[in-house]
């Protein structure tokens, strides 16, 4: 009888609906209110090509010892100094960020896609076994991460695949833990109550409507999660526990530098000034995303 | 009340349980064998035999695990391989030091944590809150070896007011260390200071912008009286839980920063145990850190929901 109306008001939702701003145009727009945020952001993207290309445009090889030059202090020929076997101390940074990237950054990766795959599954078929793999995790996340990445350590022994295996494996129970939560809430939706009416197939179902919806919060929480990965890596490194020398690592270099601190002051002031600016700007990106992804509240 | 404390009480257990499972086998099985580890690669296979006898590394895995943890659970932790000591003395006296850094970190961070956490709340996206926001977001992922090594290059190299190392006499009393233990105490405080400072302002904010609060300011009663009976008294709920958490997040730092100082903890007794491979210690260390750490995760809970009922029944 009213069908002709119901037409109508459908149109207008769906005119609506197309005069709403696009998502990436909001979360450009929230952006623009987070100058910390885009600084962070901007600072994070230069160590991101400088762990890249860095290690091709160093001035010196860093392995290169130069006894000669050893513990001379920071000028134009090495902005950063030189270190106790006379290794160009700036050059050694830039190649060691690649380190860090590298093993933190595929660790957190490993842990996202495995993470998200087992939180997905389980969220979304539930049951004994979603049961058994949730508390299973509850209990992995109530032991402290840099104990288990010891005992880990203790056993498959300090190598790079190990401390990704590590890495991966200490924050994939987190990452399964926040898909899962989202997907429990999203499979009750109505839209995908319809594509299941609609008979599509899973995969359908998980790709195109479900994991969509996750992205922003997988991306705060990755992010958020690799920073970890840069604190956990440097600290293993530092206790000797992770790479091993003469490897340019951020926390081995500066376990090195402890014992020269009075005469070369600037072996121990440069990595650390990087590994915290790295951090510093590693949070303040990610604290930036959750705000734009979440504008309200917004703090965990 | 009681279901509830039984129910997490069963967690607890279940976490010990899994955990002391992951610890005996990532320590006891994969590894290979222990007895050519003791004995080195060349011993007499006669020699190997035996000592696997005496170990009780003959018997079936599940026996050898159940054996274990009965024995930790009453208390024979066993020798220790690398310096033939007693573990479970060995332990109990680094317990006592960690314990005593771990209190001076507390009292570090704890009271200006709240503080300033309330502060920024009050001062919700003026400057002061800025300062403080931006300052503990940055705080807050810094590792400890990298403060504790600013730490010890400020004060006791250039300043020379605290001592950089903190190895200190076994059974020496609390007062007579206190100055060795400032800056290991404030470097584990940085980053859980940061910690409460967030979240104490975030449940501060939120109190604030509940509508009983409102209506407690537009009724006319006096800024310091709704302070203390409106905000304060619901905005430090979740303060207690964080606090709870904190000292779990210390244990953490604790491993990394007493072997920065070289203070003779738990944490540096663990890295000890791993670089000599002694494993009945790195057991030992490993369950009592597990322990300690889901026993104060229980007490957050508890204590939580004792203030919050509203969580008993989740």
């Amino acid at each position: 009888m009213n069908g002709s109306s119901d037409e109508k008001s459908a149109n207008e939702d769906i005119q609506v609906l197309q005069d709403q701003p696009k998502k990436l145009t909001i979360y450009w727009k929230r952006l623009k209110r987070q100058p910390f945020a885009v600084g962070g952001g901007i600072i994070f993207l230069f160590f991101l090509l400088m762990a890249i290309i860095g290690p091709l445009i160093v001035p010196y090889n860093y392995q290169a010892q130069d006894i000669a030059n050893r513990l001379k202090p920071p000028s134009l020929a090495h902005f950063y100094g030189t270190d106790q076997y006379g290794r160009d101390v700036f050059s050694r940074i830039i190649v060691g960020s690649r380190g860090i990237f590298l093993l933190g950054g595929s660790g957190t990766l490993l842990a996202v896609i495995i993470g998200a795959t087992l939180g997905l599954l389980s969220g979304y078929y539930g049951g004994l076994s979603d049961e058994v793999l949730m508390r299973l995790f509850d209990v992995l996340l109530s032991i402290p991460p840099i104990l288990l990445a010891l005992v880990l350590l203790v056993t498959i022994g300090p190598s790079k695949p190990g401390l990704i295996l590590v890495v991966a494996l200490l924050y994939l129970p987190i990452e399964a833990r926040v898909m899962r939560s989202m997907v429990l809430s999203l499979k009750m939706k109505e839209f995908v109550e319809a594509a299941k009416i609609r008979g599509e197939k899973k995969l359908y179902i998980w790709f195109r409507e479900i994991l969509p919806n996750t992205l922003g919060s997988m991306l705060v929480e990755g992010s958020m999660r690799f920073s970890y990965a840069i604190f956990l890596v440097a600290s293993l490194g530092f206790l000797g526990l992770g790479v091993q020398p003469p490897s340019p690592d951020w926390g081995l270099q500066i376990n090195e530098a402890r014992g020269w601190f009075s005469i070369a002051p600037w072996l121990l002031i440069f990595p650390a000034g990087t590994i915290s600016l790295l951090i510093i700007a590693a949070n303040l990106m990610t604290d930036g995303l959750r705000h734009v992804f979440y504008p309200i509240g917004g703090e965990i | 009340m009681l279901r509830f404390t039984l129910r997490r009480l069963g967690f607890v257990l279940l976490t010990f349980l899994i955990a002391s499972l992951l610890i005996f086998s990532l320590t006891e099985i994969l590894p290979g064998d222990v007895a050519t580890m003791v004995l080195g690669r060349f011993a007499a296979p006669s020699a190997l035999q035996n000592l696997r006898a005496k170990l009780g590394l003959d018997r079936p895995v599940y026996i050898q695990y159940i054996s274990w943890l009965s024995n930790f659970v009453i208390g024979k932790w066993g020798v220790s391989i690398s310096t033939n000591a007693d573990v479970l003395g060995l332990v109990m006296h680094r317990l006592r030091n960690s314990g005593m850094l771990a209190l001076v970190g507390c009292l570090i961070y704890i009271p200006p944590g709240i503080f300033l956490g309330i502060v920024a709340a009050f001062r919700r996206n003026k400057w002061l809150d800025q300062i403080i926001s931006m300052t503990s977001l940055a705080f807050i992922g810094l590792p400890e070896f990298v403060t504790g090594v600013i730490l010890i290059a400020i004060f006791a190299i250039k300043l020379r007011i605290f001592p950089a190392s903190s190895a200190i006499d076994p059974g020496a009393s609390f007062i007579k260390i206190l100055p060795q233990l400032i800056l290991p105490g404030i470097t584990i405080a940085l980053t859980n200071l940061a910690y409460v400072i967030r979240m104490t302002r975030s449940s501060t904010v939120e109190v604030l912008q509940t509508e009983y609060v409102r209506s407690a300011y537009l009724k006319g009663l006096r800024p310091g009286y709704v302070l203390r009976k409106h905000v304060l008294k619901n905005a430090l709920l979740p303060t207690v839980t964080i606090i709870a958490i904190s000292i779990a997040y210390l244990i953490g730092g604790l491993i990394i920063t007493e072997s920065l100082f070289s203070y003779p903890g738990v944490g540096r007794l663990l890295l000890f145990a791993i670089s000599h491979r002694d494993l009945p210690l790195i057991q030992a260390t490993s369950m009592l850190i597990v322990l300690i750490f889901s026993v104060s995760n229980f007490f957050a809970d508890i204590i939580y929901a004792y203030l919050d009922p509203r969580i008993r029944y989740k």
